[in-house]
């Protein structure tokens, strides 16, 4: 977890509570840049406020949360947007919009008000379309979107802030495994550093390059996905039995869960 | 934000202003005193330094006293409504959200029946000025409420009910318990929205606020379609979500206190016409909100019209006639939001 000195987002033992219960309690995290880095842990163990604390949306209760070692109080939303997007876990709208409508508003931050779109604007939106492979579906309405279609939408308005970092809250949940796969090689070779909250422990072995787990808003361990991902972490974190084999690609931990009580 | 080109837009707006010139200089002719569009521009020439218009005055205090400023009056409120219900449907990500959700109207209501049943103020403050205070009210409570409970959208709106249900109930104790027959009838009238009192003053107040929210508008056009999937995403789109929210909503109030204290609650036309001018010019509020400003305008121009002229000499009041029109629309509205949801 070597941030390289004052480069790229940290947070620095940040802590969040609400009612006098803490959901972060004292994390620190610096991913390496240009690293995926997945962060685990069960429901209600903190991952969703990390990312929130991450982005700036929520600011700490204690600690605090730098971006090329600048407090993010500090730097306004804007000039934080223009650096870190964020993808969250369910993306709902009322409002009648088309695939190039919600890509365009990862422009948000790069414009002035009133300031009509620039040539940059509009290579920004082409260039995550074409990575994400959306072009033939630019004139569709959102609304008609599959689940796995409007997150890859939402991955492509996060690449139109051309952010350096990218933020994801369980990108992958109710997407079927073919969508799950696509969607993370897509974030895995993404030109950003990304912090990505996930369930499946295979799929955050397999794509990711340095995890994160927390349990109880604490950080419980970290390291390269052979550290972590070990029987006796998804003993202790999850209580569940697993038989963990280096079976994943290149080597990288499988997981074979065992039926509780059993 | 689907919809129609830069160059279609352009069109909408020359258009509409065009027509809306012509449906000002028109509707003033309709009614009963006989007026053409000649002796309307003939008035007008003549306010304007002129040559003299050569009506009687009373015809030309038909139109320069009567007519002129009730029909721009309605193209202010409606232009105003419009744009606040637009403003509103964004900011609290609800289609089915209006100008009076916040409980204006109702503050506004009870402002009213104040001074006018129970003639708080001793005289010295007007119905106008009852009402705007009412609204102020009723707003306030609804911010100390809303940003209590913990300022989010949800919990605004929540506010909101609470407020319109408490000073509706108010209005009603007033009237009930103190009122008399006339005095019932006009406030009734009062409350469902009228055009017939309008004086240059009206027009004149509703202008300005009207330019001053459509200044604040023109600088948060994109903060307001970051809003589109909800306050986190807006809040990492770059957007001062508690900055934003606050200013909208404040001045989107005054305005709607300012046109309902001078024409009454004029209902539904903040509620449709916004989903009216996305069905042409698509969400982008940079379009948006000045179609709306158009369209509202246009709109009420000619319900006020129908409203003086369909029952002469007796006039419907325009909040009538524009929930008439109104209703099925909002059915329709329901009905796609079923079908989308």
């Amino acid at each position: 977890m070597d941030g390289g000195g004052d480069v790229g987002l940290r947070a620095e033992d940040v802590s969040w509570a609400v009612g006098g219960r803490m959901i972060v309690d004292g994390v620190s995290v610096e991913p390496r840049t240009g690293d995926t880095v997945g962060l685990l842990g069960p429901n209600g163990s903190g991952k969703s406020t990390l990312l929130r604390l991450l982005a700036g949306v929520r600011p700490a209760s204690s600690g605090v949360v730098r971006l090329d070692g600048d407090p993010l109080g500090a730097l306004g939303r804007r000039a934080v947007a223009r650096r870190v997007a964020v993808v969250e876990q369910h993306s709902a709208t009322q409002v009648d919009m088309t695939v190039l409508d919600v890509v365009r508003l990862g422009r948000i931050p790069h414009r002035r008000a009133w300031s009509a779109r620039s040539a940059e604007d509009d290579e920004a939106v082409r260039d995550a379309i074409g990575y994400t492979r959306l072009e033939d579906r630019v004139g569709q309405s959102w609304h008609t979107l599959s689940g796995g279609e409007r997150q890859r939408v939402q991955i492509a308005r996060a690449l139109a802030q051309r952010p350096r970092e990218l933020l994801l809250d369980e990108p992958t949940n109710h997407l079927d495994v073919r969508h799950q796969l696509d969607l993370l090689a897509l974030i895995a070779r993404a030109p950003v550093t990304s912090v990505v909250a996930l369930h499946d422990l295979n799929l955050a072995a397999m794509f990711c390059d340095h995890l994160v787990v927390l349990g109880n808003g604490r950080v419980v361990a970290a390291g390269t996905p052979a550290q972590v991902v070990t029987e006796k972490l998804i003993a202790d974190v999850y209580g569940v039995r697993a038989v963990v084999t280096p079976d994943g690609p290149d080597d990288r931990p499988s997981v074979r869960f065992l039926p509780t009580g059993g | 934000m689907t919809g129609i080109g830069t160059r279609g837009t352009a069109a909408v707006w020359t258009g509409g202003l065009a027509l809306l010139a012509l449906s000002t200089a028109a509707t003033i002719t309709i009614g009963p005193a006989g007026i053409a569009v000649g002796d309307v521009w003939a008035v007008v020439a003549s306010r304007f330094g002129g040559a003299a218009s050569g009506l009687t005055p009373i015809r030309e205090g038909i139109v320069w006293d009567l007519r002129l400023p009730r029909t721009l009056l309605a193209a202010v409120c409606g232009a105003g409504l419009g744009v606040c219900g637009a403003v509103m449907q964004s900011l609290l990500r609800n289609p089915l959200a209006d100008p009076f959700v916040l409980g204006v109207s109702s503050g506004a209501s009870t402002g009213a029946v104040l001074v006018v049943v129970l003639g708080v103020g001793g005289g010295a403050v007007s119905l106008s000025a009852g009402a705007f205070l009412g609204a102020l009210c009723s707003f306030a409570l609804v911010l100390l409420l809303g940003y209590a409970s913990g300022g989010t959208t949800d919990r605004v709106i929540l506010a909101g009910v609470a407020s319109m249900q408490l000073f509706s109930a108010l209005t009603s104790f007033v009237v009930i318990s103190s009122a008399d027959a006339e005095q019932t009838r006009g406030v009734l009238f009062w409350l469902l929205g009228s055009l017939s009192g309008a004086s240059w003053g009206d027009v004149g107040l509703g202008a300005a606020a009207l330019a001053a929210v459509l200044l604040v508008c023109a600088f948060t056009t994109t903060a307001l379609d970051a809003f589109a999937f909800g306050s986190d995403a807006a809040s990492s789109l770059g957007v001062d979500v508690a900055r934003v929210r606050l200013l909208l909503l404040t001045a989107t109030a005054l305005l709607t206190a300012a046109l309902v204290s001078v024409a009454g609650a004029i209902g539904f036309v903040g509620l449709v016409l916004p989903h009216a001018a996305r069905a042409v010019v698509g969400s982008g509020h940079r379009r948006l909100l000045p179609t709306t400003a158009l369209v509202g305008a246009l709109f009420l121009v000619w319900v006020d019209t129908a409203a003086r002229t369909v029952m002469d000499p007796q006039e419907i009041p325009v909040g009538v006639a524009t929930s008439l029109i109104g209703v099925p629309a909002f059915v329709v509205i329901l009905y796609r939001g079923r079908r989308m949801s």
